[in-house]
């Protein structure tokens, strides 16, 4: 299955990618990383050179979304052709290989390339019950993680359930599922999040790995910085509007057709680290806000408890239970207090003696 | 606990237990003060132009002769802070729509550049205050551990939301979250501190005014 021997740029050219467009793409992609120009050239030459490093995708608790997205978006794009030019030794989804065949794919992999080969992950791990929620071949997610990684040069957890448990953490989380940085701890692990995540944020980390040899920069929940370093609501077309106090108060009143701001429609945009205001999506023909629904906030932890996507971000997460009882409790307490006082007072009057001139002659 | 976990924290059992003990605590105070009542007075009372409950309210929201010039931060920046929060609080969209989502109603909202000025200008008259507060003698004889402390707990939910609006210091959603819990601990102790003049300032008013009205004498 491995197939280290041939050479990306050649992959490319068999496909009709000139040396030009394959050029401007390493630069627009070293310029969406925040690199210097130089570093397009050096993605250039170390892309042109890279033979097909071996990957092995794991897809555990996770709805194949993630991977509709990259194979998928638009074709042929230069990220797909990109991806589609590693050597994608396993993947359950893409493989023709099935039963022991695949999984003797995915140790022959391991074996040959020892040390070097990148895992990508997809979806989340069940703990609960000893893993038996998701298994493959009749192994747990977990042991098939544990064992993969120990060969790994590197860890990409793709997506959201992968990076911070997703879907399947959300609460009740019956299968008590957590995040690969949950689980991994001794290599070096990059999460890209997000419900999918952006194909080109894929391409782009594994393009930065092949030419310098390492993940790129991280924030503190170990997202390529470059892609997850400003928020949706900063970058967002709509903002003029929420700085003007212009809302769309519904998804078809005159505001939201004249295309102002989603936060009151519960646009978590403000709380969102990703690049879909500035990347969109599908060949950059639009993304949600464009289309006119507010950000779900899919790239965060816990996007799916953090109180309703239609609820906006300054509105209460859940029904305020307390107040009833409070008000009950206030007016009781209040009542109490005042009875008391009026005791006192009548104790007080009670107790009052009065003073006559024969006492003040004594 | 993530930063995500706790906005949502604060946004869900922590409002839902701040605004529970703010809305307890108002409701006893309520009920505690006007429930104390005061001795009837038996005398006839005086009719004096100007010496009503009403009249006082008002007398007491401008300053008396000469004090303008004599104690000028305390009006100036005092009138400034008052009405700085009152804008921020009540005239930002998001807050509008909080406030829309726990009782129903809503009013048109400023852009937000205008309630990031008043937030700025709030701040910076609070600061003078502090600094008055501190540099007086007199000003800092009378205070207590409470003026520090009321002070202290109005000062931090502006600073913070400016904060997180300017995405400073803090990545915007911990400062967000930072935000709403200190606005709780507001709510929280605003019941049981002198800060419960938000509710009974005029009402104090226009008992002074009564009261000293029964007698003839305007205050």
């Amino acid at each position: 299955m491995s197939h280290n021997t041939s050479f990306l740029i050649a992959n490319l050219a068999r496909q009709g990618v000139s040396r030009r467009t394959f050029i401007k793409y390493c630069a627009t992609l070293a310029s969406l990383m925040a690199l210097p120009p130089s570093a397009g050239r050096a993605f250039a030459e170390a892309l042109a050179k890279a033979r097909r490093p071996s990957v092995i995708w794991l897809s555990f608790q996770e709805c194949t979304g993630c991977t509709e997205s990259i194979t998928r978006s638009h074709a042929p794009t230069l990220e797909g052709l990109i991806f589609d030019s590693i050597s994608l030794d396993y993947h359950h989804t893409l493989q023709a290989g099935a039963g022991t065949a695949a999984e003797a794919a995915r140790e022959a992999a391991m074996k040959a390339n020892w040390g070097k080969y990148l895992v990508v992950v997809d979806g989340s791990v069940p703990m609960k019950d000893g893993g038996v929620y998701s298994t493959s071949a009749g192994v747990s997610n977990y042991d098939m993680l544990m064992e993969t990684v120990k060969g790994a040069a590197a860890v990409v957890a793709v997506g959201t359930c992968a990076a911070f448990g997703g879907l399947p953490m959300a609460r009740p989380n019956p299968t008590g599922a957590v995040a690969i940085t949950d689980l991994v701890k001794d290599k070096p692990v990059v999460n890209i999040p997000g419900c999918p995540p952006i194909p080109v944020v894929m391409t782009g980390v594994l393009a930065h790995y092949i030419t310098f040899g390492s993940l790129p920069e991280l924030d503190a929940k170990g997202r390529p910085k470059a892609f997850f370093g400003e928020s949706i609501h900063d970058r967002c077309y709509r903002r003029p509007f929420y700085d003007q106090g212009k809302f769309a108060k519904s998804f078809d009143d005159e505001g939201a057709r004249k295309g102002w701001c989603l936060f009151e429609l519960g646009c978590k945009g403000p709380v969102t680290y990703n690049s879909c205001a500035t990347l969109k999506w599908n060949g950059g023909t639009s993304w949600p806000v464009e289309s006119g629904h507010g950000c779900l906030g899919c790239s965060e932890p816990d996007f799916w408890d953090a109180g309703g996507f239609y609820k906006a971000l300054s509105m209460s997460a859940s029904p305020l239970i307390l107040g009833k009882g409070a008000v009950l409790a206030g007016a009781t307490a209040g009542v109490a207090v005042a009875l008391v006082n009026r005791a006192k007072k009548r104790a007080a009057k009670a107790a009052h003696e009065t003073t006559t001139l024969a006492d003040l002659e004594k | 606990m993530n930063d995500m976990q706790f906005l949502s924290w604060v946004r869900g059992t922590g409002l839902d237990l701040a605004v529970g003990i703010f809305l307890l605590g108002v409701i006893w105070r309520l009920i505690e003060i006007y429930s104390l009542g005061r001795k009837k007075d038996l005398a006839a009372p005086r009719h004096t132009p100007g010496a009503s409950g009403w009249h006082t309210i008002l007398r007491r929201s401008i300053p008396a002769d000469g004090l303008l010039t004599k104690a000028p931060v305390t009006y100036i920046a005092g009138y400034g802070f008052h009405i700085g929060l009152a804008v921020v609080v009540l005239l930002f969209a998001p807050h509008i729509k909080l406030i829309q989502g726990l009782i129903g109603i809503s009013w048109p909202a400023l852009p937000s550049q205008i309630v990031d000025l008043f937030a700025v200008a709030t701040l910076a008259a609070m600061l003078v205050i502090l600094v008055d507060r501190i540099t007086k003698p007199v000003k800092r004889y009378l205070s207590t551990f409470e003026d520090w402390f009321t002070w202290t707990i109005t000062f931090l939910p502006v600073l913070t939301g400016w904060l997180a609006v300017r995405h400073l210091l803090l990545p915007y959603t911990t400062m967000l979250a930072v935000h709403i819990l200190t606005v709780e601990l507001l709510l929280v102790f605003l019941p049981f501190t002198k800060l419960f003049h938000a509710f009974t300032v005029f009402g104090s008013r226009w008992y002074n005014g009564a009261v000293n009205g029964h007698k003839g004498v305007p205050v």
